[in-house]
């Protein structure tokens, strides 16, 4: 009876489960591909209009008949605030990890990776609130108007009058919202590596910090890179904790002089305009133009980032499998 | 044979050598128990300085009431708790299902080249710009429809939402073990019906923190939100209309020259924040674990390979 009731089923509900499954696994691939459409075809107008200029000019002008649109500005902005936010986050990024994988008692460890991985659930907007209005009042007293009296005149990157307003603030905030992102992923990377090989250091006589050296980063090193590297693409898309703390300059002045001077990047100049540009003239083109060059961008870092973890995993091969 | 003389200068050597290296021992762990500090001073300060500036904030009227006349500081930010909440329902009930029916098809169909570039996207769209995926939902939904609205808003966080929920839902069904798979085949159940009845049944705790983490974040999106539902002083008009949100809200608030406004925006920023915390917190408690140990085998089968 029941081997006829099989038999009879016509329909193969295995294959539609797997269709419908992979199909809406495909949803994500359309999405990118009619982002990257959309963005081409909606930018269209400032690259016929500005031509290669757009990515070589620093002009900013959105008045009627004076249209003149030049990117260079926010893409120098963005690669200046992610770079110095990963020098200041990513060395603190792996002592911390360090501490929650190697050093921290078992009673404080639980706790102390979730407090760090609330750090990063706390809303971009609230980093900007707080920047806005507690750590810029104290950073700017503290850090920069010290820094600036030391070393203004000598180093140009401390010249300008420190407002708080500026890309080194931005910079630190950016530093502080990557931090747990690396810092959580990186534990876990680190707590990966069999204790064996712990132990075989300890053997050998060595210090903890010699076993982080011998045993763990060596097996850790791809993984720890693709952790860096995830931050940078966070810090990358990083929208509304900068440009609330920026100071949005635009046109050559946002290009980046000093750490002490207003910038803009790619995705706060979107934030701050998008709603004023209206769809009758260049303005809102440039703006989606340079949502395009943002997006390339942070396509190409994670491509890099899979890539060079890639990389460094085959050169491992050998010696990971114990 | 070694003299004397040999052994005390190789003690003389040795002694120095081990003394140097906890020295060295004695900085690096001081030096990573500051870095643990510096991380967490801003945590901190955050919190107090939310609920210090925003309690004074938080009354009923002020969760209910619409705003009131710019500068005056009252009415409350009643349309944005109800936008923040509605546009949550509506981007979870296009974002959960097909995150996770993407989640299930690369664990259990995963290994072959279509899967391996879909995994790929999946990890790129992850830690994406938001700001992009606004743009995206402005150009094909607000210019379509000619006005700004929850669609549009619902489309760009779904989007938000369904790498990170695939991807846990990946992670916790490669946590099942084959032998659960095993017994269902060898009772005769059909695939689908092992996969939904069986693994993602007892993946379900790892599925429902996936989505809570999703939910959490794009509860404090804000750049998509300012080209898809544009922030609105009213409540709830229909869903192809513009609406507020709290981060939306909070951002507005801040820009404004007015103490009063600013009070304002801290009370906004103590209700985000329990959102989301409430939500990570519950998360961790209820799901601790098994996340942690998702994470982990996923970078050890990385290393594996």
């Amino acid at each position: 009876m029941r081997a006829v009731r099989l038999k009879k089923s016509s329909l193969d509900t295995d294959k539609i489960f797997k269709i419908g499954t992979s199909v809406a696994a495909a949803y994500i691939l359309a999405i990118i591909v009619l982002i990257v459409f959309e963005l081409v075809t909606g930018s269209f107008p400032v690259w016929k209009e500005e031509g290669f200029s757009f990515l070589t000019g620093s002009d900013w002008n959105a008045v009627e008949d004076r249209e003149s649109f030049g990117a260079v500005p926010y893409i120098f902005g963005t690669l200046v605030t992610a770079g110095l936010a990963m020098l200041m986050g990513v060395p603190v990024s792996m002592g911390i990890a360090m501490f929650l994988s190697e050093l921290a008692p078992k009673f404080i460890r639980t706790p102390l990776s979730f407090v760090i991985e609330l750090l990063a659930a706390v809303p971009s907007v609230i980093y900007g609130l707080w920047g806005l209005f507690v750590f810029r009042l104290y950073f700017k007293d503290w850090i920069e108007a010290p820094l600036h009296n030391m070393f203004g005149d000598s180093i140009w990157f401390f010249s300008g009058t420190p407002f708080g307003l500026d890309i080194f603030t931005a910079s630190v905030i950016l530093a502080i919202m990557i931090i747990p992102t690396i810092s959580s992923i990186s534990r876990e990377i680190m707590l990966a590596v069999p204790n064996s090989q712990r132990e075989a250091a300890y053997m050998l006589g060595a210090t903890k910090w010699e076993v982080f050296k011998m045993a763990v980063i060596p097996y850790s090193k791809s993984g720890l890179i693709g952790a860096s590297i995830l931050g940078l693409g966070r810090a990358v898309g990083e929208t509304m904790a900068v440009t609330m703390l920026i100071g949005n300059a635009t046109g050559p002045a946002a290009l980046p002089q000093s750490l002490f001077k207003a910038g803009q990047t790619m995705s706060s100049i979107i934030a701050n305009e998008f709603n004023e540009a209206s769809p009758a003239g260049l303005h809102i083109h440039a703006l989606i133009g340079i949502g395009l060059i943002l997006f390339l961008v942070a396509l190409a870092i994670n491509i890099v980032a899979h890539l060079l973890v890639a990389r460094v995993l085959k050169a491992h091969e050998g010696a990971v499998q114990a | 044979m070694i003299t004397a003389e040999q052994r005390a200068e190789f003690r003389k050597h040795f002694r120095y050598n081990v003394n140097q290296r906890l020295v060295k021992d004695r900085i690096v762990k001081a030096v990573v128990f500051a870095c643990v500090v510096i991380a967490i001073i801003p945590l901190g300060s955050i919190l107090f300085e939310v609920f210090k500036n925003g309690s004074a904030a938080l009354s009923i009227e002020f969760l209910t009431q619409i705003p009131g006349a710019i500068g005056t500081g009252e009415g409350g930010v009643g349309p944005a708790i109800q936008g923040t909440l509605l546009i949550i329902g509506t981007s979870s009930l296009v974002g959960v299902p097909i995150g996770v029916l993407s989640g299930i098809f690369l664990s259990e169909f995963g290994d072959n080249r279509y899967s391996k570039t879909i995994r790929f996207f999946n990890d790129v769209m992850a830690e994406f710009p938001s700001i992009v995926i606004g743009i995206f939902a402005f150009l094909i939904i607000v210019l379509v429809l000619g006005n700004f609205s929850i669609w549009a808003g619902t489309f760009a966080l779904s989007i938000i939402m369904l790498p990170i929920i695939a991807r846990t839902t990946e992670e916790s069904l490669k946590l099942v073990p084959i032998t659960y798979r095993e017994a269902g085949f060898a009772l005769g159940i059909k695939r689908w019906a092992i996969i939904m009845h069986i693994v993602v049944s007892s993946a379900k705790s790892g599925l429902i923190t996936g989505i809570m983490l999703a939910v959490a974040r794009i509860a404090g999106e804000t750049a998509p939100l300012i080209m898809t539902i544009l922030g609105s002083s009213q409540f709830f008009a229909g869903f192809n209309g513009p609406i507020d949100a709290l981060p939306l809200r909070i951002w507005r608030l801040s820009l404004l020259p007015y103490d009063s406004a600013q009070a304002q925006g801290w009370g906004a920023a103590v209700v985000l924040i329990l959102i989301v915390l409430s939500i990570n917190i519950a998360v961790r408690f209820i799901f601790l674990r098994k996340r942690g140990r998702g994470l982990q085998i996923k970078y050890q089968r990385r290393g594996q390979k």
